[in-house]
């Protein structure tokens, strides 16, 4: 019956359901813009959200779902990760995406069309409530990864939300490895790239002309495919003394003219502000800092420079010589210098333990009882884990938030979501109500008796 | 008959002839030198602590018990007293109320490698696997650990862990001996070493090693392959100890020493636990088989992701499952791991263990125990959050040989405590303080209490809340 269900939602019933009208009552509603959570309704219409809030009416003909007791969020956003590009990391071949050792590629390189929407992480995911992720290639032979993509987690066969959204460049240890042993190289290597792109330049589609404030996502949704640009044409010459191959400079003009997010791994303090010197030479560069386990020492020149973050959480480890100064106060100390900053999971689990995340910044909250250490408050660090990361990449008016407009991604929790021990008990994305059955549940309810039956546990379904 | 009786005079002359040899009275066999089984001591000496009452606190007395508004008395190291307000305390103890909070023994992580892994983790660091054959029984993890590993101190303040086992790694089927010590930094590994804690033997199954010696074309490229180099081994290790059992009771020549088999050999004598690195349900029940054909008992299943499986089988034979919370899919052997594992076990009457194998995890081991005594409610398993807490404290204490040390707050045991602000199946709990043996070795209000590692200071970020 149930995988029943789940083929009608992935065979069409999609469309019928985002049109629908839910209301959710009852609950303890959080916005996932900052503010802490009050009592009140989230009404979702044509997969979008409605409204949300403590005087919200219920809209005539509105399916109401009752979450008194219950706590009501946006969906988890992951913050960083590879999520959809590996089934099993380790010996698993065949089934693992994140990067391409043997490849010719690098910059060019584009996530999109290897993400698997039934993978099983994507599963495991959505059933914990993440319901978008950032997912970024991982670096493989240069120090570019290449191009990576908004996703959604729904179990259906569209898991693009905004495809090429940014290009991922490592700049610290491993960029230094990746370039053949020193940062310096690195730079050098990073420099002659965008070079390498700006011959292209010429020959691209000119920059939009910027209207007031942020451009809309609609008006603005994502790059167009570099890969179909005249920059490929013969027409667009190239010196002699290049590194690049044609496709992975060309993937490199839109991160030159700001048309691409580029988000940069760099941990330690030095490297850290290296980044924000790439704005100088590069002005138009749209920066996002990963990682930066030493940021909060360098917090106040992250925050002037205006550059957000997507940090690890509880990064408390010289685990490498990049990142002596880590302390889990690093993202309390970096919020209140006035970065803005998310919560990713870099290089930790990031294929599979998103669903971490609620428990990672659950931990910034309980800092705030430990004298000397530096947390943030629930609504602060709810935020961090929806709103926060898809604002670092542009998408904060399409997902991330109970405000009106934005995505129907909606998740009813058994309880606090910071607590690792709270479930999500329901789970709307685009306004569609999802399976939340998985590999294990499956395994759960196979095993969950173990004496001798009629037939062999294989029979049991 | 008649060759018979031939044979029978002359076997008679042998005899005759053999015991006028004996009349000479040859020298008599020398009485066996016993071996050195302890040649790295322990060191470790308690610090001085006052004696201390906290009132008013819920406890867990880590044997499943609770005290609403509890009192526990700590003074000359160990646990005077645990009950309710009715406690009288020590003249001059120092009192701390505990309204609000938490007491619970400290955590014990039955597998780290913080010290043969440490932080910063490179190569030069990497000490962990001798992974030069598959068979290594004779390297011993405590050879390996730095004890200015920065870890031990987040595992302290973070986590509320008093004493852990520090293994050595996965590559081999053998992997060497385990370490328990008591997470008290020292100069020397010998001064952090647990008083009395026997030694642990860490064995792999599956995946690894068969990867690490099959990709070198080496023996064992196969889980058969896996098999069949453990029970040969166990066959030279019954055979060594027959040799040195035998000269035990008789003196003479010593055999030939074999550290290798000399921790194997301490093995099928029952005083070393075996720590087995098995993931699979069906690896776990050939296993079991595998150590009954050789003579030794398995102690813990480590990884032990798919115990729910066979839960039964090992309630049976008395074996615990050392688990995640919710670590699944890294690679094929973790494929089928479910986050109501833990439960599953705990509720077959099996030993469930919550372990963390990583340095950030090991500061967490409360909230992943709250994660999975959640999941298995969810499953209609009804845990109270004190029989919970023997998945922190009493059952690693038990898998590591030292229940009757330390493990839970009974009068008499070491007074390894921690005062939680809130209650620690909440992911806004922290360790308020501290103590092992009694002595506050952290304090959250002060920053003196702090350990800070030699490889920290002069550091940025030096003596930081981390």
């Amino acid at each position: 019956m149930i995988r029943a269900a789940l083929l009608v939602l992935l065979l069409g019933a999609a469309v019928p359901a985002a049109a629908q009208t839910i209301a959710i009552t009852g609950g303890t509603v959080a916005t996932g813009d900052g503010s802490e959570p009050i009592a009140g309704t989230v009404v979702i219409r044509n997969g979008r959200i409605a409204a949300a809030g403590p005087m919200v009416a219920i809209p005539a003909g509105a399916t109401v779902v009752d979450a008194t007791g219950k706590w009501v969020t946006p969906g988890i956003v992951a913050g960083f990760s590879r999520l959809g590009l590996s089934e099993v990391d380790l010996s698993g071949e065949g089934s693992d995406d994140t990067e391409a050792g043997n490849g010719p590629f690098s910059a060019a390189i584009d996530v999109a069309p290897a993400i698997n929407p039934l993978a099983s992480t994507i599963a495991v995911n959505r059933a914990d409530g993440v319901t978008r992720a950032i997912v970024a290639p991982s670096a493989a032979k240069s120090i570019f990864a290449g191009q990576g993509a908004i996703i959604d987690t729904g179990a259906d066969m569209d898991p693009i939300t905004a495809a090429r959204r940014f290009q991922f460049v490592e700049l610290g240890e491993t960029g230094a490895s990746k370039a053949g042993g020193s940062r310096a190289s690195a730079h050098v290597l990073f420099r002659n790239a965008l070079r390498e792109a700006a011959e292209l330049r010429r020959y691209a589609v000119p920059i939009a002309s910027g209207g007031a404030g942020e451009p809309d996502e609609s008006d603005r949704p994502v790059v167009r495919d570099p890969n179909e640009s005249r920059i490929l044409g013969s027409a667009a010459r190239r010196s002699e003394d290049v590194l690049l191959t044609r496709f992975d400079a060309a993937a490199l003009v839109p991160v030159l003219q700001g048309r691409q997010y580029l988000l940069v791994h760099a941990e330690r303090a030095s490297d850290i502000l290296q980044v924000i010197r790439l704005k100088r030479e590069f002005p138009l560069l749209k920066l996002v800092l990963v990682g930066a386990s030493e940021g909060w020492t360098v917090a106040d020149r992250i925050a002037s420079a205006g550059i957000p973050v997507i940090a690890s959480a509880v990064n408390d480890l010289p685990a490498s010589f990049e990142q002596l100064a880590a302390t889990q106060s690093n993202v309390g100390r970096m919020g209140a210098a006035g970065v803005k900053v998310s919560i990713g999971t870099i290089d930790d689990n990031d294929t599979r333990n998103l669903f971490a995340q609620r428990q990672y910044a659950g931990n910034l909250v309980a800092l705030r009882n430990v004298p000397g250490a530096t947390g943030v408050s629930w609504g602060e660090a709810l935020a961090m884990i929806t709103s926060r990361p898809a604002e670092a990449v542009g998408m904060g008016r399409e997902i991330g938030s109970l405000l009106p407009g934005r995505r129907g991604d909606v998740v009813i929790w058994s309880g606090d979501p910071l607590e690792g021990a709270s479930a999500a008990e329901a789970v709307f994305i685009d306004g569609v109500r999802q399976p939340l059955e998985t590999h294990q549940t499956r395994l759960r309810d196979r095993y969950r008796y173990l004496p001798r039956r009629d037939l062999p546990e294989a029979y049991r379904q | 008959m008649r060759r018979g009786g031939l044979g029978g005079a002359a076997l008679a002359a042998v005899a005759l002839s053999a015991l006028s040899g004996c009349a000479q009275k040859p020298p008599p066999r020398a009485p066996a030198i016993p071996i050195n089984e302890d040649p790295y001591p322990s060191t470790y000496v308690r610090y001085p602590g006052v004696p201390t009452v906290i009132r008013n606190a819920t406890l867990f007395d880590g044997e499943g018990g609770r005290f609403n508004g509890g009192t526990v008395i700590l003074a000359d190291g160990v646990v005077q007293a645990v009950g309710g307000a009715e406690l009288t305390a020590p003249v001059g103890a120092v009192e701390i109320d505990g309204t609000g909070k938490y007491v619970t023994p400290g955590i014990i992580d039955v597998h780290s490698h913080l010290g043969d892994y440490p932080s910063p983790g490179t190569e030069s660091h990497s000490d962990g696997n001798e992974a030069t054959s598959p068979s290594r029984p004779e390297v011993w993890a405590e050879h390996s650990v730095w004890p200015h590993d920065p870890g031990f101190s987040r595992a302290l303040a973070n986590g509320g862990v008093t004493a852990l086992q520090i293994l050595p790694g996965s590559a081999n089927l053998f992997g060497g001996r385990s370490v328990t010590v008591k997470n008290v930094y020292a100069r020397t590994v010998q001064g952090m070493k647990f008083p009395g804690a026997p030694y642990g033997l860490k064995m792999a199954c599956g995946e690894n090693p068969k990867r690490v010696y099959g990709s070198k074309g080496n023996m064992p490229q196969t889980r058969m392959g896996n098999i069949a180099v453990t029970r040969a081994t166990w066959i030279k290790a019954q055979a060594y100890k027959r040799k040195w059992d035998a000269y035990g009771r008789k003196g003479g020549d010593m055999p030939e020493r074999d550290l290798a088999m000399d921790t194997l050999r301490a093995v099928l004598a029952g005083k070393i636990l075996v720590h087995n690195h098995c993931y699979r349900a069906d690896e776990m029940a050939i296993m079991i088989d595998l150590a009954k054909e050789m003579g030794y008992k398995i102690g813990t299943f480590h990884h032990a992701v798919e115990s729910y499986k066979v839960a039964d089988l090992l309630a049976a034979n008395g074996i615990c499952s050392a688990m995640w919370a919710d670590w699944y899919g890294f690679k094929m052997e973790s494929y089928d791991a479910i986050t109501e594992n833990i439960a599953f076990v705990h509720n077959s009457g099996a030993c469930a263990i919550v372990h963390s194998d990583d340095p950030n995890g090991i500061q967490r081991l409360n909230q992943e125990a709250a994660k999975a005594l959640a999941d298995g409610r969810r499953a209609r398993i009804a845990i109270s959050d004190e029989v919970a807490w023997t998945w922190l404290s009493a059952n690693p204490a038990k898998a590591l040989g030292v229940f009757d040390k330390t493990g839970s707050l009974k009068p008499g045991k070491m007074a390894d405590v921690v005062l939680w602000n809130a209650n620690p199946f909440s992911v806004y709990a922290r360790p308020e303080r501290v103590w092992i043996d009694g002595a506050l070795m952290y304090d959250a209000n002060d920053p003196k209490r702090r350990p800070v590692s030699d490889f920290e200071l002069g550091q940025p970020g030096e003596g930081d809340t981390k």
